[in-house]
C-alpha cells in the first residue's frame, strides 16, 4: 500500500516535470502545427547550462535555474528568428527533416564541449533524502519538483487566460490573418511564446538532471515522450497536455515497477492505440489543421 | 488525330522508357565493381542503404507518407534473416531473404491500417511508436534476439548453393547488387504502372483521387505493405552480408538517416534513393575523416542547409542534366497536351 502511495507520488513528479519539459512544445506543435522534433535540445541546453554554473562556478542550485531557463529562451529566440520561422509555412517533411538536423548537431556539439558520459547537478543537502509523511516515503526533491512545476502551471493558465498577451497568442493561433488585420504583431507573439516555451524547456532539462538523467542522448531519448504528451493531450488548453503529462508519468512509473519485463512497451502502445482511437489526441477539440 | 485518351497514354508511358543515362548508372554501378576492387564492403553498403531508401521513396515520394519508422521493418527483415540463417531453417539465402522480406510484408500489411489512418502528425507518431515498440520488444526477448549483444554467430549458406561469401565482400556486394537490381526493375515497373500513376494522383491531392474513383485507402495500403517489402530485404541484406544483427537496426538515427538519404537524391524517380545512398555515404566518409566523433554534426548541419535551401530547388539541379537531354528529345510528341506542372 505505501510503495502504492509511493510510486504514485513518484509517479506525478515525473509527470509535472515531463509536463514543463513539453508545454513549449504543445505550443508550437500543437497551436502553431510545427513538428518540432528538436524541443528536447533546449531542455538539454538549459540542464548543461544549470550543471555549468553549480558544479563548476559554485553557484547555488536556486540561483541556477532561472539562468537555465534564461539561456534556453534566449537560444530559442535567436534560433527562432534566424532558422524556424522560414519554416512555418513548410510541409512537415522540411519540418522533420530541418529539426532531425538540429537534434544531430546539438547532440554531437554537447558531446565534443561536455563529454559524452552523464552528468549530475549537485543539489542542496536541504533537497536528499526522504520525508516519511504517515508511512508513505516522500522524496524531497519530487516534493520539490511538484511545488515549483505546479506553480508553474497555474500561472501558465492564468497567463493564457488573464492577461492581453494570452488573449494575442490565443488569436493569433486560431487565425493569424484575422489577427494580423486586428493589429496583432503575430510574428512577434510567435516568437516570444516560443522564447518562453524554449525556456520552459531549459528549467525542466535542469531540473530532470536528478531524475531522468542527462547526457547529450536527452533529445533523442525523451524526444517519443514530448511528442507523447503533446499528441496525447490534444491542443486546446493545456490542461490537455497537462493530464497527458501525468498519465504518462504515473503510467511510466507504475509500469516500469509492476511490469518490468514489458518496459515501455505499455507506454508506446497506449499512445498507438489512443492515435488511432482519437487521431486529435484525448483532450483535442477540432480536427488538426 | 489522336483522341485525348491516347495522348494521355503516351505521355503517361513516355517517362517509362528506358533513358539512356538510366542504362548508363547501372552500367557505372557494376563497372564500379572493377573500378574499386577494396572498397567491397562500403559499396555493399552503399547498395543496401539504397535499396532501402528505394523503399521509402515509394511511400514518401510517390504515396506522400511520412515516416519516421521505416526502420521497423528493416529491423524484422534483419533479425528475420538472422534467425533463418542462426537456426538453419531456410539456409539457402536468396530463399531466406525473401522469407525475411514477406515477414516485414506481414508487418507493413498490419501496421498499414494504422498508419492510413489520420493526418501527418500522427502518421510520423504512430510509425516511430511502432519502429520504438519493435525496438523495445527485441531488447526484451533477448532469449530469441540476443538482446543488446544482437545476434551472433550466423553462418551464411553459398548463395544458391554455389557462390560462397568471402572475406572481402566480393560475393556479398554482387549478390546485394542483383537483389537491388531486380527489385529496382520491379518498382520501376509498378510505380509506371497505372497503379503507380494513381499513387501520385493520391498524393497530390487525396481529395480529388477519391473523387475520380480510386480507392485511396486500399492504394495506400498496397505500397505501405509493398515499401515494407522492400525494407525487410534491404534488412535481410544487411544481416547477410555482414552476419550481424542488433538492436541499432530498430533505432531511430536509423530511420532519420534514411530520410536524409532520399532527399539527398530527391524523391519521386526512384534513382534518388540510390544516388543519395552514394553521397551520404561519402559525405559520412568525408566527415569521418575529418572528425572521427563528431561526423553527426556535420550530418545534421547538412541536413538543415538542404532543407533550408529547398528540396525543390536541389532536386531541380540534380535533375538538370537528365532533364535537358530527355526535354531536347520528347517535347514535340506531346503537341496538344502541354503537362502544366512538373510529373514527378
Amino acid at each position: 500500500m505505501t510503495s502504492l502511495l509511493t510510486n504514485l507520488f513518484d509517479g506525478v513528479a515525473y509527470g509535472m516535470l515531463l509536463f514543463v519539459l513539453a508545454c513549449g512544445l504543445a505550443v508550437t506543435l500543437g497551436l502553431m502545427n510545427f513538428v518540432n522534433l528538436a524541443h528536447g535540445a533546449f531542455a538539454m541546453a538549459g540542464g548543461y547550462v544549470c550543471a555549468v554554473l553549480v558544479n563548476q562556478a559554485g553557484w547555488p542550485f536556486f540561483a541556477a535555474l532561472p539562468l537555465a531557463f534564461v539561456s534556453s529562451a534566449l537560444i530559442g529566440v535567436v534560433l527562432e528568428r534566424l532558422l524556424y520561422r522560414h519554416l512555418y509555412s513548410r510541409s512537415h517533411l522540411d519540418q522533420v527533416l530541418f529539426s532531425i538536423g538540429l537534434v544531430f548537431m546539438s547532440v554531437a556539439a554537447v558531446d565534443y564541449i561536455m563529454g559524452s558520459s552523464r552528468i549530475f547537478i549537485r543539489i542542496p543537502a536541504a533537497l536528499e533524502g526522504q520525508i516519511d509523511f504517515f508511512g508513505v516515503g516522500i522524496g524531497r526533491y519530487r516534493l520539490m519538483i511538484i511545488l515549483i512545476c505546479g506553480l508553474l502551471t497555474i500561472a501558465l493558465q492564468l497567463v493564457l487566460a488573464r492577461t492581453r498577451f494570452g488573449s494575442r497568442l490565443r488569436a493569433a493561433v486560431d487565425d493569424p490573418r484575422a489577427a494580423i488585420g486586428l493589429g496583432i504583431n503575430v510574428p512577434q507573439v510567435f516568437a516570444l511564446t516560443f522564447a518562453f516555451g524554449c525556456g520552459l524547456a531549459g528549467l525542466g532539462g535542469a531540473l530532470s538532471a536528478e531524475i531522468l538523467g542527462l547526457d547529450p542522448y536527452f533529445p533523442l531519448k525523451f524526444m517519443i515522450y514530448f511528442l507523447i504528451v503533446v499528441t496525447v493531450g490534444g491542443s486546446s488548453s493545456i490542461t490537455g497536455p497537462f493530464l497527458a503529462s501525468l498519465l504518462l508519468g504515473i503510467g511510466d512509473v507504475a509500469g516500469k515497477y509492476y511490469v518490468p519485463k514489458l518496459g515501455p512497451f505499455v507506454i508506446y502502445t497506449i499512445m498507438i492505440v489512443i492515435l488511432i482511437w482519437r487521431p486529435n489526441g484525448l483532450f483535442g477539440r477540432t480536427a488538426a489543421r | 488525330m489522336t483522341t485525348p485518351a491516347e495522348t494521355v497514354g503516351v505521355y503517361a508511358r513516355q517517362p517509362a522508357r528506358w533513358h539512356w543515362a538510366e542504362v548508363a548508372f547501372w552500367i557505372a554501378a557494376l563497372a564500379s565493381a572493377f573500378l574499386f576492387p577494396s572498397r567491397y564492403l562500403i559499396m555493399t553498403d552503399i547498395l543496401r542503404l539504397g535499396l532501402f531508401a528505394l523503399s521509402l521513396d515509394l511511400i514518401l515520394g510517390y504515396a506522400g507518407i511520412v515516416s519516421l519508422g521505416h526502420a521497423a521493418f528493416f529491423g524484422v527483415g534483419a533479425y528475420g534473416a538472422g534467425l533463418l540463417a542462426l537456426h538453419g531453417l531456410v539456409t539457402e539465402p536468396v530463399l531466406a531473404l525473401l522469407v525475411a522480406a514477406l515477414a516485414a510484408t506481414l508487418l507493413g500489411f498490419v501496421t498499414s491500417f494504422l498508419v492510413i489512418r489520420g493526418v501527418d502528425l500522427t502518421r510520423l507518431m504512430v510509425t516511430l511508436g511502432i519502429a520504438l515498440l519493435l525496438e523495445a520488444l527485441a531488447e526484451r526477448f533477448s532469449d530469441i534476439t540476443g538482446g543488446t549483444d544482437g545476434l551472433q554467430g550466423i553462418e551464411m549458406a553459398p548463395i544458391l548453393g554455389l557462390f560462397e561469401f568471402d572475406m572481402f565482400g566480393k560475393v556479398g556486394f554482387f549478390y546485394s547488387l542483383a537483389v537491388l537490381f531486380v527489385l529496382f526493375l520491379l518498382a520501376r515497373r509498378i510505380v509506371h504502372s497505372p497503379f503507380g500513376l494513381s499513387l501520385r494522383a493520391i498524393r497530390n491531392n487525396p481529395l480529388r483521387a477519391a473523387a475520380v474513383g480510386i480507392p485511396v485507402d486500399r492504394r495506400l495500403i498496397a505500397v505501405y505493405t509493398l515499401a515494407a517489402f522492400y525494407a525487410g530485404a534491404a534488412g535481410a541484406l544487411f544481416t547477410q552480408t555482414t552476419q550481424l544483427a542488433s538492436l541499432d537496426v530498430f533505432s531511430f538515427e536509423r530511420s532519420a538517416d534514411l530520410m536524409l538519404v532520399l532527399v539527398l537524391g530527391g524523391t519521386g524517380y526512384l534513382y534518388g534513393g540510390l544516388i543519395g545512398a552514394v553521397v551520404f555515404r561519402l559525405l559520412q566518409e568525408g566527415f569521418s575523416t575529418l572528425t572521427p566523433q563528431y561526423w553527426q554534426f556535420w550530418i545534421g548541419a547538412v541536413l538543415i542547409a538542404v532543407v533550408l535551401t529547398g528540396r525543390e530547388r536541389l532536386h531541380r539541379w540534380v535533375r538538370l542534366v537528365p532533364d535537358f537531354l530527355s526535354r531536347s528529345r520528347a517535347k514535340p510528341k506531346l503537341g496538344a497536351i502541354a503537362p502544366t506542372s512538373d510529373p514527378s
